[in-house]
């Protein structure tokens, strides 16, 4: 996982509720590798249409993504979340998220951001080409003359800011792991 | 119950909150290539390899077993990839050859797998449906399943918890899908995010072990983490006898655990909803959310949002169109959400004795190689082909149809599936999701029908 450095950008606007992550990207591109990347696949189906905003030009260089409540719900499929940073996005933004899909997201260097619907509502409404930055370090967006405080918590953030993932620490603590799994054998469940 | 369940699986705490949960069961399938390549790449491999239980389901071909019958390289290598790791690992495999293959969220019910006061991790959201036997089970993505592989262990927020009553009886022909069709449709396709669902109520004590399954199945479908049922005699005698299920003095020393999980009366959930289990009707979805639902006996409704509006023209519906009686061109009886031995026996009940309508075309797809099997035994494939339905082999097949299974562009159908997202049965396929006794109705009807309205079954 690449870390993450604050970036200012243009951004994309979605401003339709619950996109599910079959539509960011189909089941039929699933078995498709990774390591060839799955930015091509991201939202196949919609930019096939000249009037998706994806094949704006004002948004080419975009590398934010604002879409309105539950973005990212549906199918837990990861590859979701590699279509999006394929493709050159590093933040997304919005008032909720699936809960699968915001997880995805921590795992891979790209950030997840809960802003109040009122503040996203604002950036949905502004022109193309304005830009906003997001500072992870500081956990804020600024937007014009605004500045946005997001939560995150403090783990995820180390793991971005590092590009480090949780497996290695896990593994640290495998020690304590075996343990419990001794002792609760009959416990558990 | 939740609390129970987590506090006897935390293992410790980060300063940030979150906990690191020991995971009992895990359940593989044939979308895990990107996790083992993890696994592969950091040299690591799977802990316990004793509580890893793997099946292919989303790329097997249903009109056969053979793993040559699949035409593309690509989809093959995802079995073969299951394959050749689970023998590599020593994971307990179900595999192409083996009757007990299935749907992963079936065979781990029907294996006795799946038991109460358990965690369960499974790269597959639809990994609640294992709550209905009072387990906490979620799906999670690969990274994660990973991370769960080489630890046997997730870092979870813990969630908060909501309590779904639902009171009273259902009416006749009325099924555990429309109980949850219902609930989404009332609480909204975000309206459990953030929490476990736990469900109580008469109505879902009366149901069957298959009925609580379809209900925890579609929790994701309203967001939640997690979807679950509190243990009780219907859950031991489901269980009772199952490969994997305590056997002996063993059993009894489980059952006498399981019993003390359930809820106590004076639980406290953060939030709790109530639904009148009597005045729900059999459902039918009419958008591309499952949140889109409605009785049978409504009409299309007047769009609110500019996504229910794109919606309807996606569906090819206009606002005010009665839902009964809408043409379909296909039916999808299957999944892991109703692709059971009971959901079988009430699609066939309605079946038996008539024809799928011209030109419908209609298929059944076992949740498993048993569920075929048992339906067999009671007859079941007959009165399906005999009325003109396919009567395929196992997997998730048309669900997501990433096997390759699909309809046509255009092409309406009525399934049992859990999604009815745009493009999710093939790209401009429209989906009404629906309970096996109204999928059978629609099929041979040739239109959605309320199957309360059909006599003799």
């Amino acid at each position: 996982m690449q870390a993450f450095q604050t970036i200012r950008t243009t951004f994309v606007p979605m401003p339709e509720m619950n996109i599910d992550t079959d539509q960011i990207i189909p089941a039929r591109f699933l078995q498709k590798p990774r390591r060839d990347g799955c930015g091509p696949w991201l939202f196949h189906d919609l930019r096939e249409s000249p009037s998706f905003v994806l094949n704006q030009p004002a948004y080419r260089e975009a590398r934010a993504l604002v879409a309105a409540e539950n973005f990212g719900c549906g199918s837990s499929r990861e590859n979701a979340v590699w279509a999006l940073y394929d493709y050159g996005f590093r933040v997304v933004i919005a008032p909720s998220f699936g809960e699968i899909f915001y997880n995805n997201c921590l795992q891979n260097g790209l950030l997840p951001i809960r802003l109040p619907r009122k503040n996203v509502g604002t950036l949905l409404a502004a022109s193309p080409l304005e830009m906003i930055e997001a500072d992870l370090e500081s956990q804020t967006v600024r937007f014009k003359e605004e500045r946005w405080h997001f939560d995150l918590n403090a783990f995820a953030k180390q793991c971005l800011l590092n590009g480090i993932d949780e497996l290695g620490y896990t593994l640290s603590r495998l020690d304590e792991i075996i343990a419990f799994e001794r002792n609760s054998e009959t416990t558990r469940q | 119950m939740f609390e129970k369940i987590w506090s006897a699986h935390r293992i410790l705490d980060r300063p940030d909150g979150q906990t690191l949960l020991y995971i009992d069961t895990h359940l593989a399938h044939d979308g895990y290539v990107p996790a083992f390549e993890i696994l592969r790449e950091r040299e690591l491999k799977p802990r316990r390899a004793d509580r890893i239980f793997a099946t292919p389901d989303h790329y097997v071909p249903t009109n056969s077993r053979g793993l040559m019958q699949i035409e593309s390289a690509e989809r093959r290598s995802m079995v073969e990839n299951l394959t050749e790791n689970a023998r590599a690992w020593g994971l307990t495999l179900f595999g192409l050859d083996d009757e007990r293959q299935g749907i992963v969220h079936v065979i781990g019910p029907e294996q006795g797998v799946t038991q109460p006061g358990m965690t369960l991790v499974c790269g597959d959201s639809h990994t609640s449906t294992h709550g209905a036997l009072g387990a906490l089970a979620f799906g999670v993505g690969m990274t994660e399943v990973a991370h769960a592989l080489a630890t046997q262990t997730l870092w979870q927020r813990k969630p908060r918890t909501l309590r779904i009553a639902v009171s009273g009886a259902l009416g006749r022909d009325v099924t555990a899908k429309d109980v949850i069709l219902a609930i989404i449709a009332q609480i909204g396709t975000a309206g459990a995010t953030g929490y476990v669902i736990e469900y109580t109520g008469p109505v879902i004590e009366a149901l069957t072990i298959e009925g609580r399954l379809t209900v925890c199945n579609m929790s994701i479908e309203a967001g939640a983490r997690a979807g679950m049922v509190a243990p009780d005699q219907v859950t031991f005698d489901y269980l009772r006898g199952r490969p994997f299920a305590p056997k002996g003095a063993e059993w009894d020393r489980a059952v006498a655990r399981w019993k003390g999980l359930p809820t106590d009366a004076a639980a406290q959930f953060d939030r709790e909803v109530h639904v009148d289990g009597a005045a729900i009707a059999p459902m039918v979805t009419w958008g591309t959310s499952p949140q889109a639902a409605a009785p049978i006996s409504g009409r299309v409704p007047e769009p609110t949002t500019s996504a229910d509006a794109h919606a309807l023209d996606y569906m090819g519906l206009t606002a005010g169109m009665k839902l009964a009686g809408i043409a379909v061109d296909r039916v999808f009886i299957g999944s892991c959400t109703n692709g059971r031995i009971q959901d079988l026996r009430t699609a066939a009940a309605v079946v038996r004795g008539r024809r799928v309508a011209s030109p419908v075309e209609a298929w059944v797809v076992p949740g498993s190689g048993l569920v075929r099997k048992q339906a067999h035994e009671e007859g079941l494939d007959r009165i399906f082909t005999e009325a003109g339905f396919q009567w395929r082999e196992a997997g998730c097949s048309m669900c997501l149809g990433t096997n390759g299974e699909i309809a046509a562009p255009g092409q309406r159908c009525a399934s049992t599936s859990n999604r009815n997202f745009v493009g999710r049965q093939g790209r401009g396929v429209r989906t009404h999701l629906m309970s096996p006794a109204m999928a059978a109705a629609a099929a041979v009807e040739g239109r959605l029908t309320d199957v309360r309205a059909l006599g003799g079954h």
